[in-house]
């Protein structure tokens, strides 16, 4: 053991000493994970390369890419057009993964996965559904006995690409919500309590009777916690499952924008899950450094090719088949 | 030798071993053998340029600490530009937080940051002058050290930890049981009005309680040892009752440094975020209700900085860092000025 940790001290420095290619990257926790699986893999795959990521956070990310300071970002909400603007470093968004965003609940004595409509969830964190007996919520989940019991909607308190999914969402859904509350990382909650992160709510919603939340989908899936099912475009309730986030993200594929700046959420479909959203890595359409970029658009097609098959292992969704051919055409445009 | 003589320093065989040489030394002693400070301070060379120099670096590093407060004043301002732009002085008085629209105020934070500080030391200082007079002046002597240690470790604990227990004990103690408790024999004062979910501004404030009652006890402590034992006795001589005794001959003596404790602890409170953070609700809210969710400003930096998207969004909440070292200010002046007031012309030792 002890040997294997010299080994590896004794092989970093050599990496160094050889002037490896560094490169430097910052942004989205939400991809973290799948990030440092594929970043590790690479360089052991190809000694020249060592590709460094600190996952600071979406805006964080996006301000250190626009400046410069880091060789490429990572994003959980597209940027906006004031931001594109702004940027000293124009970049290309390339979509990496998906993720979902799933509602979750406390509601002792019910033990089958409920249905909720989007239009209702806004409703109970606008705080105009306040009882889990609402005739709404009833009618989405016929024969299932709810108490007449006051909601405690649960928030993340942090800013997050997860909240900016569900917010995108339900803004979709919801006149009400996009004229009161509307999308961004963190927003003005109407009603509920905020925690921090998915373990956050996540706890408070275990702990407390009666509380609804949400959560990512991989928090959830690997934690084993039950969550309900969405409605989706097609009017179909869809319980959240990678593939159904994939299936979302091909609905939206012949749409695509040229710079991937696209919302999948509400998307049509009849197995499309709703409330997905692709994440991206901001890389600058034009490097200054060649030998950084070709480094990094290596990569990228690495990501391709190798990658996305091992997304799923981590819970996430991968891109589907005809976005992963466009992504190939962006990359090379990248000077 | 050496080994000899502190021996003899202490115990009364001292003569004994020095008494062969002494007869020819007891006279010539003074003169022939000076005190080892006198020595050195005779051998070593002229101190001026070394007294000089070292009050030049004493002032440096005083200086450092008004070089630190004003970078970060001034930083925080320079940072802040655009959102005093949009709001200007407004921007402490506003109840709005909605980083969608673009619209924000501080108020409802620094109402949450002095509400759970305030509710916290209400609860932290009777408990923590209380621990500290039991383990100087009552505590039995076997008792002594495991009190003080224990108090030691609580403030030993990472902030994290305080929170995940409150977590996992506290919030739904709050919710089951306190709680229901405080609405029956306190919901007349409309203090614990609405629904108690077991987090929200009693929560936090009872977490804060407990992470600077260790703070404030234990230097509350030390400062009452210090008190000379010769007042107690003159007290006590006086025809004074124990109780008198502690009041007029500890309390009286320390009370600068106890409020210097208090402060201390307060410091804590205010700009305490992990606990605080996991307890409160992330509700930006001015309720009346304790139950009520709320919002701190060490909090909502701690909570939205990393994916704060937008210029003004992210202006705005180094404005809230901004507000939290303002309000840092005025509470201690504030703190200091009542200890002026209450000390001022008051002798310390008249009761």
């Amino acid at each position: 053991m002890k040997k294997n940790v010299l080994a590896a001290v004794v092989l970093a420095l050599a990496a160094m000493g050889a002037s490896a290619q560094n490169i430097n990257g910052a942004g989205a926790t939400f991809p973290y994970p799948i990030y440092s699986k594929w970043f590790n893999e690479y360089a052991q795959q190809h000694s020249g390369v060592k590709i460094n990521y600190q996952s600071i956070g979406s805006g964080g990310g996006i301000r250190q890419v626009s400046d410069g300071i880091v060789d490429f970002g990572a994003t959980d909400g597209p940027m906006s057009d004031e931001q594109i603007a702004g940027a000293k470093v124009k970049t290309q968004h390339i979509p990496t993964v998906l993720g979902a965003v799933v509602p979750v609940y406390n509601l002792p004595g019910v033990s089958k996965d409920l249905n909720f409509s989007g239009d209702v969830i806004a409703d109970i964190y606008l705080g105009t559904i306040t009882k889990w007996n609402d005739s709404r919520i009833a009618k989405d989940n016929p024969g299932v006995s709810l108490p007449d019991k006051p909601i405690l909607p649960v928030y993340r308190s942090d800013g997050s690409g997860t909240t900016y999914i569900f917010t995108d969402y339900l803004s979709k859904v919801s006149q009400d919500w996009t004229s009161k509350v509307g999308k961004n990382t963190s927003v003005k909650w109407p009603t509920g309590i905020g925690q921090k992160g998915n373990e956050g709510v996540a706890g408070m919603v275990r702990q407390s009777p009666y509380a609804f939340g949400y959560v990512e989908l991989i928090y959830a899936l690997q934690n084993k916690m039950s969550f309900g099912s969405v409605k989706n475009a097609s009017g179909k309730f869809v319980k959240a499952s990678t593939d159904g986030v994939t299936a979302a993200a091909a609905a939206a594929a012949k749409t695509m924008p040229a710079d991937y700046r696209v919302s999948i959420t509400n998307a049509q479909g009849a197995t499309a899950y709703p409330i997905s959203s692709f994440t991206w890595l901001l890389i600058p359409k034009k490097g200054s450094d060649p030998a950084k970029t070709k480094a990094l658009k290596d990569f990228l097609g690495w990501m391709l090719d190798h990658g996305e098959s091992e997304a799923s292992g981590l819970s996430y969704a991968s891109l589907p088949k005809q976005v992963q051919d466009m992504v190939r055409k962006t990359i090379a445009q990248i000077q | 030798m050496s080994m000899e003589s502190e021996h003899g320093a202490t115990t009364p065989v001292k003569p004994a071993v020095s008494l062969p040489p002494a007869t020819e030394r007891t006279l010539a002693a003074p003169a022939a053998a000076p005190s080892p400070v006198r020595e050195f301070l005779s051998t070593r060379g002229s101190g001026k340029m070394a007294d000089s120099t070292f009050a030049a670096v004493m002032l440096a590093c005083a200086c450092s600490i008004f070089v630190i407060v004003l970078f970060i004043f001034w930083v925080l301002i320079q940072n802040s530009r655009l959102s005093q732009a949009a709001f200007g002085m407004k921007f402490f008085t506003r109840e709005a937080w909605d980083p969608v629209s673009g619209d924000f105020g501080a108020l409802p934070f620094i109402y949450g940051t002095l509400m759970t500080s305030i509710l916290a030391l209400i609860m932290a200082v009777p408990l923590a002058l209380g621990v500290a007079i039991f383990l100087t002046e009552l505590c039995p002597r076997p008792l002594r050290a495991p009190i003080s240690f224990l108090t030691e470790l609580l403030a030993a604990i990472p902030s994290v930890v305080y929170g995940l227990w409150a977590v996992f004990v506290l919030v739904p103690l709050m919710r089951d049981t306190l709680g229901p408790f405080l609405v029956k024999t306190l919901g007349w004062t409309g203090l614990f009005g609405g629904a108690n979910f077991g987090v929200g501004l009693l929560t936090a404030s009872i977490i804060l309680a407990i992470m600077i009652l260790p703070i404030i006890s234990s230097l509350t402590r030390d400062i009452m040892t210090a008190v000379p034992n010769s007042q107690r006795e003159a007290v006590l001589a006086l025809g004074a009752t124990r109780w008198e005794m502690i009041r007029i001959g500890v309390l009286r003596n320390s009370r600068i440094g106890i409020v210097g404790a208090i402060m201390l602890g307060l410091g804590r409170a205010l700009g305490e975020t992990m606990a605080v953070t996991m307890v409160i609700g992330n509700h930006p809210d001015i309720s009346r209700s304790l139950f009520a969710p709320g919002y701190t400003l060490a909090s909502v930096i701690a909570n939205e900085f990393s994916e704060a998207t937008g210029d003004l969004y992210y202006s705005a909440l180094i404005e809230i860092g901004l507000a939290l070292f303002l309000v840092t200010i005025v509470v201690n002046a504030i703190a200091r000025l009542m200890v002026w007031a209450v000390t001022r012309g008051a002798p310390a030792r008249v009761s």
